[in-house]
């Protein structure tokens, strides 16, 4: 039955993490964004890493449930509810601030995928440290079959030999470990590239770079480099033989996962926006009237009820994504659509809300114009927001790659 | 708990009326456009359906079969995605039947009920909307003023369903102007009134099957016993936002029409050796268009399940309306444009789609829930 009632555990979830990310986040929020890289380790994370990671931030949601023997497939395989869980708190993590939500550890993109799909043996070994993903080099991004970093075994140690150049590691330097995209055979496509878990203690591995960016600089953003650098056989995630049949569905699955988060953190931000931008206007007695004559609502009337109207179709989105995932639905479609919906309409969300602040919301006194800087990167990692309609685009028309480029 | 899924019971009524809107609605749809006329053998058949009189209680002959507003949203989209004309006019009954229901006395009840639980269509109709640039629902200018043991209604009024063949016809007037909509109430008018005038049909860019009149009223007596539920009055705004919160499921009916057509076109249709639906430029209308249709249809449904819970819903209901509007006009216009040309000539449904998908931002009162 359709019904838009939060079961307990989110709401609670949604109310303690409001609570830390107020108590938290925002203090902190100017003071990470103008000292990007002066600043120290982001010490104050370290303590609320644990808090955090329970109530779900990016990597700490949608563990799997142990299956229950004679349940029925979908319940075997859904996550029981953390997914929703997942995107409620992230929600509120990044109403809070974004770029620190990224920055706690743990609570990253390699955490997910790891959680996603290791082995109990590598969960044991890898489970509590801070995984970063990176996927995107210097020569691709969006088209991720594109993968030129190598990965070959030595039969003798039988270890693997990882070589090449990733860019734009979101806590490539903060990191433990780093879940590396690379290729058994380049010419062998997609069907080959696997994912690596890589310590940062080991020889080979180097961050050579940290980018200055737009917005959510309390997140580190590094390039790194890894030259001849070995790591157990038993560091790949998934099996290591190249199934032609499987392509790359093995690695994309993990996006049905996080595409919903990344949405929440899109809501999160710009949620933060409208509703200071609301509660500011209303001191100056502007106020929306729902009941108002069309002809009577001034613009900023309606431009506020858009955003409302817009967020909140977003946000029910990424629900849907989310509860699909908990019910072990495939939601790759629904996955998209989060994330393209959030990610244009919290971009242009916050935009909005600088501009309806006047002076005020274009200076930096308050946090709005830092909000619109943060919120835009939702629209372009875990897949631009082309690329989510490219995907729900195939998926509607039924279309192979090749039938849609 | 929360969940984006349909119970066993909606998907039966989603079945239902889904397979009735494919064969007898959306096949007739372009003729009846054509013609601007709904057939009476429709009107008829539908009735057996009893989209309208189920949920009237046993006791006034009804088969009480209270459905959510949630459920009737369900029901709205799928025959608006058969034709949205067709729909309001085998639906329009409710206009009358449901205020009665809600926000009627029991003797009202009592009276009037039980002719819709005799078999056969029973026209029956609301008057909202009236001739104005700024037409608001807010602010009627069509009065009613108490004179001892009747009202007075004058004014004017629009856009009326069917007022041509209706028993009654319930007149949202106000009562105390000024009041905004706590001043208003509703009026059952009996064919034939005196002071009532049902004037020549009216004819809009869209809805063309959908008999339409303008109604005058000048002095028009109406009894005291006719303002629905009494002394106690109407809850107006409930009213206003349950007719948006099912005008906009229709919205997402009629953008589903236009996104399932252009889906099937778009991979038929070749240009420069493959099919344009290839081509990102026309693709990424299409997922925009479902995407959309998607989004428009769940804020539609927290919207009516807020109102199933009784409580107020008047944000959400005008969030959905301007959403659905809004994006409905998009997205037709986006069906023409997938099609090109083509798209604008009238052997091919989107341009008729186009033209219905229009009047969402502007229609009123035209369903209800
Ligand atoms: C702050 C930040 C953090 C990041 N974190 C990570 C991380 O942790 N790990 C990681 O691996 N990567 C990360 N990225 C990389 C990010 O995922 C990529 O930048 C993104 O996928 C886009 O790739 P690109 O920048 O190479 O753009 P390109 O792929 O060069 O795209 C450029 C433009 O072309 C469009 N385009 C590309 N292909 C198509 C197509 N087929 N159809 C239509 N349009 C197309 C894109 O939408 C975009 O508008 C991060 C990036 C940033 C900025």
């Amino acid at each position: 039955m359709i019904d838009f009632e939060l079961p307990p555990g989110a709401k609670l979830a949604r109310k303690m993490v409001h609570g830390l990310s107020e108590g938290t986040f925002r203090k902190l929020s100017r003071y990470y964004d103008s000292y990007e890289h002066e600043h120290e380790e982001v010490k104050e994370l370290k303590a609320m890493a644990p808090m955090i990671r329970g109530g779900g931030g990016l990597g700490g949601g949608a563990k799997k449930e142990k299956p229950k023997d004679g349940a029925p497939k979908a319940e075997r395989k859904g996550t029981g509810g953390a997914s929703l869980v997942a995107v409620v708190a992230a929600e509120e993590l990044a109403w809070g601030d974004a770029g620190l939500m990224l920055a706690v550890p743990g609570g990253g993109l390699g955490n997910a995928a790891i959680n996603a799909v290791a082995t109990p043996e590598q969960k044991e070994r890898f489970g509590t440290r801070f995984a970063a993903m990176a996927i995107t080099e210097p020569g691709f991004g969006s088209d991720s079959s594109a993968v030129a970093t190598t990965a070959a075994l030595d039969q003798k140690t039988n270890e693997w030999i990882l070589n090449g150049e990733k860019i734009f590691v979101t806590s490539g330097k903060q990191c433990d470990v780093v879940v590396v995209w690379a290729t058994l055979d380049k010419s062998k496509g997609r069907p080959a590239i696997k994912s690596f878990v890589v310590e940062k203690e080991r020889p080979g591995i180097k961050v050579t770079k940290l980018e200055h960016k737009l917005g959510i600089r309390a997140s580190d953003t590094a390039s790194i480099v890894l030259e001849d650098c070995r790591i157990p056989y038993d560091n790949i995630l998934g099996s290591a033989e190249i199934k032609p049949e499987e392509g790359f569905k093995g690695v994309m699955k993990t996006f049905d996962n996080t595409r919903p988060l990344v949405a929440s953190m899109a809501l999160g931000v710009s949620r933060a926006a409208l509703d200071f931008t609301i509660e500011t206007l209303e001191k100056d007695g502007i106020r929306v009237r729902y009941d108002a004559a069309p002809h009577q609502m001034t613009a900023v009337e309606k431009e506020i009820a858009e955003c409302e109207a817009n967020l909140e179709v977003a946000r029910l989105l990424t629900w849907r994504a989310a509860t699909m995932m908990d019910e072990g639905l495939r939601n790759s479609l629904e996955a998209s659509m989060a994330k393209a919906k959030a990610g244009r309409a919290a971009t242009l969300v916050t935009q909005k809300c600088v501009e309806l602040l006047g002076p005020l919301g274009y200076s930096t006194r308050w946090l709005v114009e830092k909000w619109m800087r943060d919120c835009k990167i939702n629209d372009i990692f875990e897949g631009t927001n082309q690329i989510q309609m490219l995907i729900i685009a195939r998926n509607i028309l039924g279309f192979g790659r090749e039938q849609l480029k | 708990m929360i969940s984006f899924t349909l119970d066993e019971d909606q998907r039966q009524i989603q079945d239902m009326t889904r397979k009735f809107a494919a064969e007898e609605l959306r096949k007739i749809a372009r003729d009846c456009d054509e013609k601007g006329a709904v057939p009476e053998e429709l009107l008829a058949k539908s009735w057996e359906l009893g989209l309208v009189t189920n949920a009237v209680p046993e006791k006034y002959g009804g088969y009480a079969f209270a459905r959510s507003i949630v459920t009737g949203t369900i029901m709205a989209e799928e025959l608006a995605y058969g034709d949205l004309s067709l729909a309001l006019a085998i639906t329009s009954p409710a206009l009358f039947v449901m205020p009665l229901m809600e926000m009627g006395t029991e003797e009202q009840k009592d009276k009037y009920l039980p002719t819709f639980c005799k078999g056969s269509f029973q026209a029956a109709t609301l008057a909202l909307m009236e001739p104005r640039v700024q037409f608001h629902v807010g602010d009627l200018r069509t009065t009613a003023v108490d004179d001892g043991d009747k009202f007075l209604l004058n004014g004017e009024k629009c856009c009326v369903p069917l007022a041509d063949q209706a028993e009654w016809v319930l007149v949202l007037a106000a009562s105390n102007k000024g009041a905004g909509p706590a001043g208003v109430d509703a009026f059952i008018v009996p064919k034939g009134t005196r002071g009532m005038k049902v004037g020549e049909r009216e004819w809009y860019m869209g809805i063309r099957p959908l008999p339409v009149f303008p109604l005058s009223f000048a002095d028009c007596e109406v009894p005291k016993e006719n303002r629905l539920g009494g002394t106690r009055g109407i809850n107006y705004m409930r009213l206003i936002n349950l007719s948006r919160i099912i005008l906009s499921a229709m919205a997402v009916g009629v953008s589903r029409a236009s996104l399932d057509y252009c889906l099937t076109y778009a991979k038929e249709r070749y240009a420069f050796g493959e099919p344009i639906a290839s081509r990102q430029a026309i693709a990424f209308m299409l997922a925009e268009m479902a995407m959309e249709t998607d989004g428009m249809r769940i804020l539609n449904w927290k919207a009516a399940w807020k109102a199933d819970r009784g409580e107020d819903c008047t944000k959400e209901a005008y969030l959905s309306r301007s959403y659905a509007a809004a994006q409905t006009m998009k997205i037709t216009d986006y069906g023409v444009q997938v099609l090109g040309g083509h798209g604008y000539i009238r052997e091919h449904p989107v341009e008729m789609w186009l033209r219905n998908g229009r009047g969402f931002a502007t229609l009123e009162g035209l369903a209800m829930a």
